[in-house]
C-alpha cells in the first residue's frame, strides 16, 4: 500500500514535469499563454501524508520545471507557497470534514473540488507573475497575465483531473 | 533550551517553507545581478538531452519549410558572390580570418517571458563559448550565455537584460537595442539623437562597436518612432525580420579578434 503510493507519486511527478516542459511550455497560445498543469501534483497529493516531505517534493517539482524553462527559481517559489498553504486552503474549502481521518478528495462535492483547485492556481499564478515581472509599474500586466493564465490552467487541470480521476476505493 | 527545541518542532513546516523560499530567492537574485545562473539553465546534460530527444522526434515536421528558407539564403549569397566586382578565388588561408561561423539547431525556444532563453545543440565540444553572437539567415537572434559540453543557452534579443549595439543602415548613427517585454515581433532602439532624420521603413543593422557581432547584420525595419521623456532622443520601435516564434537553423559567430579588442578597451579604461 505504502510502496504503491510512492510509485504513483513518482510516476505522476515525472510525467507532469515532462508534459509541462515538452507540451505546455510550447503552447504559446495568443503569444503568452502556457498553462502550468504541473500544479495538479499539489492538488492530487494524498491528504494525510507527512507535510514536510510534501513541501520538499513541491520544491523539487518547481525546481525541475525551472531547470527546463530557464526561469531561475520562480516556479519553485510559487509551488512551495501553495504547498505550504494547502492545509489552510483545504480547511477553508472543505470545512470540518477535512479534519476527519477518512477524508478523501474524491468524496468532496464537485463545487468544493473546483474551488480548491481554483484557489491553488490563483495563488500560484499571482506569485509567479509578481516575481517574474517584479515591478509595480506593470501591476496591470501582472493581473492581465495572471487572469488569462489562470483560466487556461484551470481549463486544462479540470480536463486532466476528469480524465485521470483519483483512486475510487 | 527546551523552549527553543519545542519552538523548532512546533513550527518545523513553517521553518522549512521559509528556508526553501530563501534558497529560491537566493538563486533568483544571483542570476538577476549578472548572468543567468550557470547551474540553473536548460543547457545542462540532463535537460539538454531531454530537449534533444524531443527535438529529434519533432524536427521532421517542418523540414520542407526549413529547406526553402535555406535555399533562399543560398540564392541570395550566390547572387552576392557572382556580382562581386573583383572576383577572385578565396584562398583558404585561415590565419587571415576575423570571424568563424558554426551552424547549430534550436532545441528549445521561448518568447513568452520577460527573460527569454533559447537552447541550441552545440556546446564546448564544438568550441562554442559564452559571449559569441547567434544569428539566423534573416537576422540577429542573441548572444550565447551558458555553455555545457554539448548544448548552450542563448540570451535572446527578446530579453529585458539584452543590450546590443545597433545603427541605421548606411549611416553611423548608433544606439542600443533593447526590449520592453511587450510584443515579441518588435524590439526598441534607444539613444538615437533627435537630430537624426528617420523614416518609417528604414532598416536597422548591427553596429560596428560590438565585439560580438560583425557590422551590418540585419535586425529589422522602423515601424514607429517618437521622442522619449528627455525630448532629445528618439524611441524607435523596430519590426524584426526574424519570426522569433519559428526558428530552427542558426549560425554562431566567433569573433577571433574579440580578446584583443577587450584587452585594449580594458587598458584604456584603466587610464
Amino acid at each position: 500500500m505504502i510502496s504503491n503510493y510512492y510509485f504513483i507519486n513518482v510516476i505522476r511527478f515525472t510525467l507532469l514535469v515532462l508534459v509541462q516542459v515538452l507540451i505546455f511550455n510550447r503552447l504559446n497560445f495568443l503569444g503568452y499563454i502556457n498553462p502550468m498543469v504541473y500544479v495538479l501534483f499539489i492538488y492530487w497529493y494524498p491528504v494525510k501524508q507527512h507535510r514536510a516531505t510534501f513541501i520538499g517534493l513541491s520544491f523539487l517539482l518547481g525546481l525541475f520545471v525551472d531547470f527546463f524553462s530557464d526561469t531561475m527559481a520562480i516556479n519553485a517559489m510559487a509551488t512551495i507557497t501553495i504547498a505550504y498553504l494547502r492545509p489552510t486552503i483545504m480547511r477553508f474549502v472543505f470545512g470540518v470534514n477535512y479534519e476527519f481521518q477518512s477524508f478523501k478528495l474524491s468524496s468532496a462535492t464537485q463545487v468544493q473540488q473546483f474551488t480548491f483547485l481554483a484557489l491553488l492556481i490563483v495563488i500560484h499564478h499571482l506569485i509567479f507573475f509578481t516575481v517574474e515581472i517584479f515591478s509595480f509599474d506593470n501591476i496591470l500586466l501582472i493581473f492581465k497575465k495572471a487572469v488569462a493564465m489562470t483560466l487556461a490552467t484551470l481549463f486544462f487541470c479540470l480536463l486532466f483531473s476528469s480524465l485521470f480521476s483519483i483512486e475510487k476505493k | 533550551m527546551q523552549q527553543i527545541i519545542n519552538f523548532v518542532l512546533r513550527y518545523k513546516n513553517f521553518l522549512l517553507y521559509v528556508f526553501l523560499m530563501l534558497v529560491s530567492i537566493g538563486f533568483t537574485i544571483q542570476s538577476h545581478s549578472y548572468h543567468q545562473s550557470s547551474f540553473f539553465n536548460s543547457a545542462s546534460w540532463f535537460t539538454g538531452n531531454i530537449y534533444k530527444t524531443s527535438h529529434n522526434l519533432s524536427s521532421y515536421f517542418n523540414l520542407e519549410k526549413e529547406n526553402k528558407k535555406l535555399v533562399k539564403e543560398n540564392t541570395r549569397l550566390r547572387s552576392l558572390l557572382f556580382n562581386k566586382k573583383n572576383t577572385r578565388i578565396v584562398e583558404l588561408d585561415t590565419s587571415q580570418l576575423s570571424y568563424t561561423i558554426t551552424s547549430a539547431e534550436v532545441i528549445k525556444n521561448s518568447f513568452a517571458h520577460p527573460r527569454n532563453y533559447i537552447t541550441i545543440n552545440k556546446g564546448k565540444k564544438d568550441s562554442v563559448l559564452s559571449d559569441m553572437g547567434v544569428i539566423t539567415s534573416e537576422g540577429i537572434l542573441g548572444i550565447i550565455e551558458n555553455v555545457s559540453n554539448h548544448n548552450a543557452t542563448v540570451q535572446s534579443i527578446l530579453n529585458e537584460k539584452s543590450n546590443i549595439n545597433a545603427k541605421l543602415k548606411n549611416t553611423n548613427h548608433f544606439g542600443s537595442l533593447v526590449w520592453n517585454t511587450e510584443n515579441f515581433y518588435t524590439v526598441q532602439l534607444v539613444d538615437i539623437p533627435r537630430l537624426v532624420p528617420l523614416v518609417v521603413g528604414d532598416t536597422i543593422v548591427t553596429g560596428g562597436m560590438s565585439s560580438i557581432f560583425p557590422e551590418n547584420i540585419p535586425i529589422g525595419t522602423i515601424s514607429k518612432f517618437d521622442l522619449d521623456n528627455s525630448k532629445s532622443f528618439w524611441r524607435i520601435d523596430i519590426a524584426l525580420f526574424n519570426d522569433m516564434t519559428n526558428i530552427k537553423n542558426v549560425y554562431i559567430i566567433n569573433n577571433l579578434n574579440r580578446k584583443e579588442v577587450l584587452e585594449l578597451q580594458q587598458k584604456t579604461d584603466f587610464k
